[in-house]
């Protein structure tokens, strides 16, 4: 009995009629948990009831204060009969399990009603009285802090990464149970909300334990889905990255407002922050705090004990996977008997995928494919390699990248990472061992079940975290669904996670890397047909940080082993070229020019925040509709799983287009999403193309005709230069203007790039389609350099093939897609390569169409244009909505897409808008102020100013790091309101580095004066808008900010309240008076997100992160005049305070406002 | 094939004032989108017809779903649905409460019943406002009175406070509740050159020197009605007339004091008596409801009219009142100074702002 729970039951408010009579209603209130019931009196005639209730005491297990949820009834009383439920909340008290989270949920929260949307609120007040249980056999997880953002959250930082947790729970579905005849839609509908509920905390505490067993005491990039598997019942899993995080003492917080002061989160500092250069004042506070705590690290022998770590990577990963082998058979695999096994897992890893849709004669073009993951074979599992029959079916080659080991003598010594110091490393070395010795054997005994999957839910990394990036692998599984026999065996489910998990793991291996980052899973249900996905990016981590068989990554020191620089070491291929798999082709590092890089890079994280990106990032997607015979049973599945890849081949081969086109060479945030309906299957591939500067230019595209002396040729040479006038356009939308690196230094570029340097150098000032062509020539000329491609070299001769009218249309639906208009960008990673000066306005949004299909007779063609359409007009009227705030970045764009019937293709978006300053953001700032001349505003001189100091800055902070001088007060005083640090980031080139440096010297003497000038405006702006946002919180309503990312600009995390994780059921059986369709869904969304806010407002909070919409289910039966929708929401729920606050107030004036909010409610 | 569910929804309630003008307005969505195209907002951002109409469509699905809560603005601040700032909800209730001149000048001091609602559609070809807009101020007109006709303390106040308006427009209710109330007449063809701003004022002037709440603070309606009292003591003026020598002591006086500052005094002498009587008989009359509904058009007819047709100036109006009624004070057999300035301040300032073309 290790738990007491108190509700109080204040007031409500708003109530609706419940009596025509009076137009008033007698209201009270039934407070429920488990299996315990209260009441309140009746409050007699009143709209605004006042209850006042005394403490309703729950006494009860630690594990039901963690599966159940309290369940508040609102009710109308009726002497005469029956009394009528005005609507219900379920309260999550989970927060309140966790010393560090929430104290108490005090505040107004809607009364939902399933049928009747929100009427009213209910002032209620819950607090947790929790014993310690010690028993070491308890069921229970208490503690175990679970956050959805898929990073270390600001404020922790990682004591240790334990790895992959994961765990699911079944259940009959109460909306197929026979009850479900006689009952009311009402009940059935919180039945199933109540199920949900009870599923989702049940399976939180599992993998709590399951945490607490690695001995970790967090989950990080925890995801959580439904699998509505209608008849077959109800699937909850949830997948998450176990790690130990350790608070930031309260001292060390209010440094965190200078993004570079050392003392800042490592790693929330470190990684998403869109303004963070997190590289080397990083790595100086690191040191300072890993003396704390222990760092229970189990490095491998070999690389703790060499200093310049020729790990060896096959060591590692042979090591995994036999221990996952053991598992495998401890695992015992129960035969899906009634399963298709299908398993058309294609693993597309196009680090250097030379993907060319052409049966043209392109000399050996990717012929020598590598291991496939596709299996095309409608039969039993098969084994990874009956691949080149496939190819040759598709006439097309996937070339996969694989994964590279360590060119390992280049990276150890080359490090261009000089600056740390050696004494530090051997000490931090010491450490390492000590903290080992100490954790003993006992650990190892865990080491077992941690190390089953080196996967990891997170996109984003501390520096140093990540080595080497292979590429996407993905796996895909179409399975016949059967009733769940008996839920508390949920094998079968399992068993079918495992094995595509088993999968994604060989893929990773087959690349050389040892661990899956960014790793995520989801299931598409038609009937009775499921489509499994999982996808991740393979990669190679820093040894320091594995243990036998799992990763177990401590922040502290890893990065006095990365030899390489961390604004290229990521994009190095891992493997030995001698060794590759398959061709690709490899260049050096334009970056180092030490290690080799493949020509294009694809993964599903986020882009490292210590990457050097050339110009702006976009958003490029991929679609696909593809018709599909209505089937049943394994007819159906075997049809599907034939069709998967190709559909994933196109997909990719679009992508690959479209990066192209766009002069980009690199996608993050890769995801991919097939969708099955009954008669068409869609793909939507969404991934943000950058320019890493490290990679080479990608080549042009060039058509070809199918004959030489093809008639069409005029045609095709129209289409050629169309293609090039939009590259030549997207070159400067992006701002991709990379020669200049060249220009540079040419003499770190090896000298068999002279040519090119001299063609470069000769042209200063290219007309845009005449560097289009330089560009082309250019990685011409890398490829001989490189030398590793005897039979392909002309690969990055990208060539589309125009044989019939199909690829003429693929060609115009590639020229398709419209840039945003001026003033926008769009990404759908954290934040948007290259802009790191955010402004505080902030637009979360989420969108949904459904489209329907009119004719039966479509054509592939017809569908993919329509599907294409509609995802372009959702972005359209995005930006037009928007338009108010531009400058603005749509960030973390969404897309899901569904075929909820037989024709209708249904997308739901969320994203989030965000404003920046478009000034700072001038990738050539110190131009500005010079050709504009003398005639300029002040504006724009002060702007100058401000990035020659930001410039010197950035310059000067390392040295002062690593001796460990606290920065001067001048950073600090001016540090809230830019983001220094980022310059280097923002400065492409090391040429503008230089102009800066010029620049500031010449203008040094105006520095401070610029800096003061702009300490003070600033922050008397923001205050004012803080002014208007208490006000109206004092009005009794809190504004809650929402946000997909897990940062919002201009503020600071100081508190972690807890995870927010909902689930509504919304019907109707008056669609036409609600509105229709988009009314009811359009009010739906709208409470839903008034819900979310007002539990955040509850626990004290004032903004979610991470937020997200994992499910949006919509039925309808117009004719019924009926409709029904299910929408489950997560994410984070957060305290943060402006940036420019000094720590005090903030925390005074948020404990301020909650107790008033308390003060006010209890009154 | 067609686009069969399309909404958009903010976490912060993403709302268009031009949209919103449109809505209020009572433009049909497809009306509005055209408008729009007219306006150019589609250069603006590369938009095409579809967006515009997505758009549209989800901001009147916006302003549909909060008009409810407009329809008791105190709701929309600790509302949950929406999540609007609170500059914005300032914005969105005074739109909302906005009416149009043409159609209250239609209603003032009708009653604000259903069957004035039946006749809406007949304003509303005359005034050219949609009749979705008319049922619209309409209905705020009378919701606005049904809230405060129970209430107490003043009536400007009552209105601020409960639908949150600005200063001016919580006194442009205060007049149209004031005359729906008393059922001033306003409609008469010679009232028809008379602006609702002109009514506005006078109402004004009336609630502040005339109601039971221009003297106790704390009645019911106190701001509503007249004051019976006062108005029974008005009967006492028609002493200035009915008493020959009274009068002719007045017309003295005011004509001595009026001599070479006006070209029209020849015709201020000759119409003094008139005048007087016209003036002094409204008075008089103010205990019959009647009366009271004619209380402008009486002002109009007796003396607004006459002036004009003499071709007096404003600032002869001006001359003329000021002396006549400063010179009542030194009447020596007039005893009643009080309930004489209490009347003739509000008339004098009425008559300033009603007498224009």
């Amino acid at each position: 009995m290790p738990g007491k729970l108190k509700a109080k039951i204040v007031a409500g408010r708003h109530l609706p009629v419940m009596d025509r009579a009076s137009d008033l209603t007698d209201a009270f209130v039934e407070v429920k948990f488990g299996n315990t019931t209260f009441k309140t009196d009746v409050f007699p005639k009143s709209l605004n009831p006042q209850w006042n209730s005394e403490w309703f005491k729950f006494e009860v297990d630690d594990e039901d204060l963690q599966d159940e949820p309290l369940q508040v009834t609102v009710l109308d009383h009726d002497t005469y009969s029956a009394n009528d439920a005005i609507g219900k909340v379920y309260i999550d008290i989970d927060p309140l399990l966790c010393t560090e989270a929430a104290s108490v949920i005090s505040g107004w929260f809607p009364i939902y009603d399933t049928i009747h949307g929100i009427r009213g609120e209910i002032n209620v007040l819950v607090k947790v009285e929790l014993f310690n249980d010690l028993n070491r056999f308890r069921q229970s997880s208490c503690g175990v802090k679970f956050f959805c953002t898929t990073s270390i959250p600001r404020c922790y930082r990682a004591a240790m990464v334990h790895g992959f947790v994961e765990e699911l729970v079944v259940n009959e579905d109460p909306e197929y149970q026979w009850i479900d005849r006689i009952r009311t839609p009402r009940a059935s509908n919180e039945a199933r909300q109540r199920l949900i509920s009870l599923m989702s905390g049940e399976l939180q505490r599992k993998i709590g334990l399951k945490v607490l067993e690695m001995g970790g005491n967090a989950v990080v990039g925890y995801l959580q889905c439904f699998d509505l598997e209608g008849e077959s019942g109800l699937v909850v899993r949830a997948i998450g990255t176990a790690c130990t995080l350790d608070k930031l003492s309260s001292g060390s917080a209010p440094n965190t407002n200078t993004h570079t002061h050392p003392n800042t989160a490592p790693a929330s500092n470190a990684c998403n922050s869109p303004s963070k250069d997190g590289k080397e004042p990083v790595f100086g506070e690191d040191l300072l705090s890993s003396s704390g705590p222990p760092t229970p690290f189990r490095a491998l022998p070999t690389s703790s004990s060499s200093p310049p770590p020729p790990f060896s990577p096959s060591k590692p990963c042979s090591r995994q996977s036999s221990s996952s082998d053991t598992d495998l058979s401890l695992t015992p695999k129960t035969e899906v008997s009634q399963s298709v096994r299908r398993r058309p897992g294609i693993f597309l890893c196009p680090s250097s995928p030379a993907l060319s849709t052409c049966t043209l004669p392109l000399p050996g073009s990717g012929s020598v494919s590598c291991v496939k993951g596709s299996v095309l074979t409608a039969t039993t599992p098969p084994p990874l390699s009956t691949i080149r029959s496939d190819s040759a079916l598709l006439e097309k080659n996937l070339s996969f990248s694989e994964d590279l080991l360590l060119a390992a003598p280049g990276m150890g010594s080359g490090g261009s990472v000089g600056k740390e110091a050696g004494p530090l490393k051997t000490l931090l070395r010491q450490q390492t061992q000590t903290a080992l010795e100490q954790r003993g054997a006992s650990s190892s005994g865990l080491l077992i079940n941690t190390g089953e999957f080196p996967f990891f839910t997170l996109t984003s990394f501390p520096p140093g975290f990540l080595v080497h990036v292979g590429g996407v692998v993905s796996a895909r599984s179409v399975k016949l669904l059967d009733r769940i026999h008996n839920p508390d065996e949920p094998e079968t489910r399992d068993a079918w996670w495992e094995e595509i998990r088993q999968e994604i793991k060989s893929h990773a291996k087959a690349l050389g890397c040892h661990a899956v980052v960014g790793y995520s899973e989801s299931t598409s249900i038609c009937e009775e047909v499921c489509i499994l996905s999982a996808s991740g990016t393979a990669s190679i981590l820093n040894p320091r940080f594995m243990r036998e068989g799992c990763l177990d990554i401590g922040i502290a020191d890893h990065r006095f082993e990365e030899p390489s620089p961390p604004s290229c070491g990521f994009c190095h291929i891992p493997y030995d070229e001698l060794n590759m798999p398959f061709p690709a082709q490899l260049t050096y590092c334009y970056h180092c020019r030490r290690q080799k890089v493949p020509d294009v890079l694809f993964t599903t994280i986020d882009l490292p925040s210590e990457a050097s990106v050339t110009g702006k990032g976009c958003l490029i997607q991929a679609r696909l509709c593809r018709l599909k015979k209505k089937a049943q049973g394994e007819v159906n599945a075997t049809a599907i799983s034939n069709m998967l890849p190709f559909m994933e081949y196109e997909l990719h081969t679009q992508l690959m287009n479209k990066l192209k086109l766009r002069s980009m060479n690199a996608l993050f945030g890769l995801h991919i999403q097939i969708s099955v309906g009954e008669n068409m299957l869609l793909g939507l591939a969404s991934a943000t193309g950058v320019y890493l500067t490290a990679l080479p230019a990608p080549g042009g595209i060039q058509i070809a005709g199918k004959t030489p002396g093809d008639l069409s040729n005029d045609h095709i040479s129209t289409i050629q230069k169309r293609i090039n006038d939009t590259i030549a356009k997207n070159k400067e939308l992006y701002q991709i203007n990379p020669p200049k690196l060249f220009a540079l230094d040419p003499e770190v570029f090896c000298g068999i790039n002279m040519e090119l340097n001299e063609e470069l150098v000769g042209s200063p000032i290219p007309e845009p389609r005449h560097r289009s062509r330089l560009f082309r020539s250019h990685s011409e000329s890398s490829d001989e350099v490189s030398e590793l491609d005897l039979s392909h070299g002309k690969k990055d001769a990208f060539v589309l093939e125009i044989d019939d009218t199909d690829a003429v249309e693929d060609i115009h639906s590639l020229l398709i897609d419209a840039p945003p208009p001026s003033g926008f960008y769009s990404c759908n990673t954290e934040v948007m390569p290259g802009i790191n000066t955010w402004t505080s306005g902030v637009q979360m949004f989420t969108s949904v169409r459904v489209f329907r299909l009119s004719n039966a007779n479509l054509t592939n063609q017809g569908l993919n244009k329509i599907f294409t359409d509609l995802c372009e007009n959702l972005l359209k009227s995005f930006y037009f909505k928007l338009r108010s705030m531009i400058p603005c970045c749509l960030c973390h764009l969404n897309f899901t897409v569904a075929v909820p019937e037989d024709e209708l293709i249904q997308v739901a978006v969320t994203a989030v808008a965000m404003t920046f300053d478009k000034d700072q953001t001038q990738e050539k700032p110190a131009e500005k102020p010079i050709t504009k001349g003398s005639g300029d505003t002040e504006e724009q001189l002060q702007f100058s100013m401000e990035l020659c100091a930001d410039s010197s800055l950035a310059n000067s902070q390392p040295p002062s790091k690593i001796s460990g001088v606290p920065e001067s007060s001048n950073i600090s005083s001016r540090a809230a309101s830019v983001d220094y640090g980022s310059f280097a980031d923002r400065c492409s080139t090391w040429l503008e580095l230089l102009r800066l440096k010029a620049h500031t010297i010449r203008r040094g003497s105006v520095k401070t004066i610029s800096s003061l000038e702009r300490s003070s405006p600033l922050p008397d702006g923001r205050s004012r808008s803080l002014r208007s946002t208490r006000s109206f919180g004092g009005t009794s309503v809190t504004v809650v900010k929402m946000t997909p990312l897990s940062f919002l600009p201009g503020t600071r995390i100081i508190k972690y309240l807890g995870i927010i994780n909902m689930f509504f059921i919304r019907e109707t059986t008056s669609l036409r008076e609600e509105g229709g369709v988009s009314g009811f869904l359009h009010s739906f969304i709208a409470e839903v997100f008034a819900m979310v806010r007002a539990h955040v407002a509850a626990l004290g909070g004032n903004a979610v992160v991470s937020y997200s919409m994992k499910e949006c289910v919509f039925m309808e039966n117009p004719n019924k005049n009926q409709a029904q929708c299910l929408i489950n929401v997560s994410g984070d729920a957060v305290i943060c305070v402006r940036e420019s606050d000094p720590e005090a107030t903030p925390s005074m004036t948020n404990s301020a406002q909650s107790c008033s909010s308390e003060t006010d409610t209890a009154t | 094939m067609a686009v069969e569910l399309d909404v958009f929804v903010g976490n912060t309630t993403i709302m268009d004032e031009e949209v919103y003008k449109l809505w209020l307005d009572g433009y049909t969505v497809n009306d509005a989108v055209k408008v729009r195209m007219e306006g150019g907002v589609m250069e603006e951002c590369e938009a095409s017809a579809d967006v515009l109409l997505s758009d549209t469509m989800d901001q009147y699905r916006t302003f549909q779903m909060c008009e409810r809560l407009l329809h008791s603005p105190a709701k929309l601040a600790n509302q949950l649905l929406f999540q609007i700032t609170p500059h914005r909800q300032a914005v969105l209730i005074e739109r909302y409460y906005a009416f149009d001149d043409a159609f209250v000048r239609e209603v003032l001091g009708k009653k604000l019943s259903k069957g004035t609602k039946k006749d809406l559609d007949d304003i509303s070809a005359k005034t050219s406002v949609t009749l979705k807009s008319c049922r619209r101020q309409f209905d705020n007109f009378k919701r606005v009175f049904k809230v405060v006709e129970e209430l107490k303390g003043p009536l400007v106040e009552n209105i601020r406070q409960h639908f949150l308006l600005s200063d001016k427009l919580g006194r442009d209710y205060a007049a149209i509740v004031f005359f729906a109330n008393n059922r001033f007449e306003t409609g008469k063809r010679k009232l028809q050159y008379l602006t609702f701003q002109d009514f506005a004022f006078c109402a004004g002037q009336l609630i502040n020197n005339w109601t039971v709440g221009a003297v106790d603070h704390m009645v019911e309606d106190m701001d509503v009605d007249l004051d019976k009292e006062f108005l029974q003591e008005l009967k006492e003026l028609k002493i200035l007339i009915t008493d020959k020598d009274l009068l002719d002591q007045h017309k003295s006086l005011v004509c001595t004091a009026l001599r070479g500052k006006t070209k029209a005094f020849n015709e201020m002498e000759a119409n003094f008596k008139n005048l007087s009587r016209g003036l002094v008989n409204i008075a008089a009359k103010l205990t019959n409801t009647k009366d009271v509904r004619d209380f402008f058009i009486d002002l109009v007819e007796k003396f607004i009219e006459p002036c004009r047709s003499d071709r007096w100036t404003a600032a002869d109006m001006r001359l003329y009142l000021t002396h006549y009624t400063n010179s009542a004070h030194i009447l020596d057999t007039f005893k009643h100074q009080v309930v004489w300035d209490r009347y003739m301040g509000v008339i004098k300032s009425c008559i300033f702002k009603m007498y224009h073309d």
